[in-house]
């Protein structure tokens, strides 16, 4: 195969699959009221982005993603560095944490919806309990990764504690955090979606759940396609962001999937 | 000394619960006794196995699914180049909204929650697998070569063990993500499952019986992972001197 022959390839496989779905369905194989064929599909978005209702319903999405996340954020990773720097703090809150964390975070939606109702609140609580632990995870690992010399050469060079924090500890964890948040990133969005999907928090998943229940499937297979791509998108935003924040990093060199 | 703080937070819930006099926050003791007479055995068969039986049967498609793919994928540059942006956008969708669909084409049923347990963990796995069977030491698959080991005789011995480690840690985020998908798949239209309990507890506002099937989620999935991590122990005993770095690779779980 030519040399740049090996960049078609992508695209002629998406090629592909869409036109499966088009003949699969047109031939009626798999039934076409419920699998409607991909045009009905494009033509359902197409029309979707000229309305209100799908920016709104995507803002709602975001809006419970993005605070979820921050707030998280906030919590997880002075947490995390506080309890990565300290050996008696560490063997401590490790068994409570272990205990914790496989937790499934959607046990606890009933318990949101008592306390909070079926508003952003609910969205956020469950957004932020599951998006917690990856941070607070790396964010551990991260602070005990930081090379034992780097911070004895600080020690040695008089540093203060805050100066190591800001100086070495801060930018040697950096990469793990990194990872905690993109973890956290999609965890988020599945967490919103769920929230909205079977609470009836507005945004995307309840207007999925209202295309399906109203059986407008082609609006319905749009919509999910929009909350895949809102999904891409937000994995490729984190990933090029980490990729331009942490170049110097040596990490950076190697990419692990999630 | 690792014991300190997990007693202490359960003495001090204990204590506050009994005193707060709070409705959604029934005292402890009460959450206790709940679960007893709940779990122990009454509903335990009705509610609890089902579940256990969706998970077991979800995952384990996906592990097949996800492994064997992921060899395929994993084994060839064509087939991967070609399937890259498909399983990109499939592995964005979040699972949830892929319900609806599982209701469209399942209708609404215990297929239709083993079908939505299966897609929502198969990525993680077959990411991992192509990962692993892509990071094979070169060295190693040119002394494969060299040995005129292939087929099946190549994928027995050389590339599955060798791309174990990587498999596991992908299995790993499966399980918990099986137990997520499992308790939401119960929370639509259905009419058993622990999922189905807590809610439907929520809704008539028993709330210690609530307590109990959230207790019960927790402890299930502490004992998952933690029996999962006896097993990677035991199975990649051979592994753990000359891999360590991988295995301890901190790719931490999504909850």
């Amino acid at each position: 195969m030519l040399a740049n022959g090996r960049f078609l390839l992508g695209p002629l496989g998406v090629a592909g699959a869409l036109l499966t779905w088009e003949v699969l369905s047109r031939a009626d194989v798999l039934p076409s009221r419920s699998f409607p064929p991909a045009t009905a599909v494009a033509r359902a978005l197409f029309e979707e982005t000229a309305g209100a209702e799908l920016w709104i319903a995507l803002g709602q999405t975001l809006e419970g993603w993005a605070l979820g996340l921050g707030l998280a954020s906030a919590l997880a990773v002075p947490l995390g560095i506080l309890i990565g720097s300290s050996r008696l703090l560490y063997g401590m809150s490790k068994a409570l944490i272990e205990f914790l964390r496989p937790i499934p975070s959607v046990a606890l939606i009933p318990l949101a919806v008592l306390v909070y109702g079926t508003g952003l609140q609910t969205k956020l609580f469950l957004v932020t309990f599951a998006s917690f632990w990856p941070i607070l995870f790396q964010a551990i690992y991260g602070v005990q990764d930081v090379d034992p010399v780097a911070q004895d050469t600080a020690r040695a060079f008089g540093f203060g504690r805050m100066q190591r924090l800001l100086r070495v500890t801060l930018p040697s964890a950096a990469p793990y955090i990194a990872t905690g948040l993109r973890i956290s990133s999609s965890v988020a969005l599945v967490l919103a979606v769920t929230a909205e999907l079977i609470v009836g928090v507005p945004g995307v998943g309840k207007v999925i759940n209202a295309a399906q229940s109203g059986g407008a499937y082609a609006l319905m297979y749009a919509l999910i396609v929009v909350a895949g791509l809102l999904g891409l998108l937000l994995n490729l935003g984190f990933r090029a962001a980490e990729r331009r924040l942490l170049r110097w990093h040596p990490s950076q060199r190697e990419e692990a999937p999630v | 000394m690792q014991a300190v703080l997990p007693v202490a937070a359960l003495a001090a819930w204990g204590l506050w619960s009994a005193r707060a006099d709070n409705f959604f926050f029934p005292p402890l003791g009460d959450i206790l006794a709940t679960f007893k007479e709940t779990w122990v055995f009454s509903r335990f068969g009705s509610d609890a196995l089902p579940s256990l039986e969706r998970v077991a049967a979800g995952y384990g498609s996906a592990v097949l699914l996800g492994v064997g793919g992921g060899l395929l994928i994993g084994s060839s540059p064509v087939v991967r180049r070609l399937t890259d942006p498909i399983v990109e956008f499939l592995r964005a969708v979040p699972p949830p909204a892929l319900i609806p669909f599982a209701i469209a084409l399942l209708g609404i049923g215990g297929s239709m929650r083993v079908f939505v347990i299966a897609t929502g963990c198969v990525w993680p796995i077959l990411l991992n697998t192509v990962d692993g069977v892509r990071g094979l030491d070169p060295t190693l698959v040119e002394t494969a070569r060299v040995y005129g080991i292939r087929g099946w005789d190549r994928l027995r011995a050389v590339t599955l063990p060798a791309a174990s480690p990587r498999i596991f840690a992908g299995l790993r985020l499966a399980l918990s993500l099986a137990l997520i998908l499992m308790v939401i798949s119960e929370m639509e239209g259905s009419t058993n499952g622990i999922g189905f309990f807590i809610l439907q507890s929520q809704r008539s506002f028993a709330i210690p019986e609530m307590w109990s099937g959230i207790l019960l989620l927790g402890l299930l999935g502490f004992l998952v992972n933690a029996a999962f991590v006896v097993c990677e122990r035991r199975l990649l005993r051979w592994h753990r001197s000359a891999f360590q770095s991988v295995l301890e690779a901190p790719e931490a779980a999504p909850a």
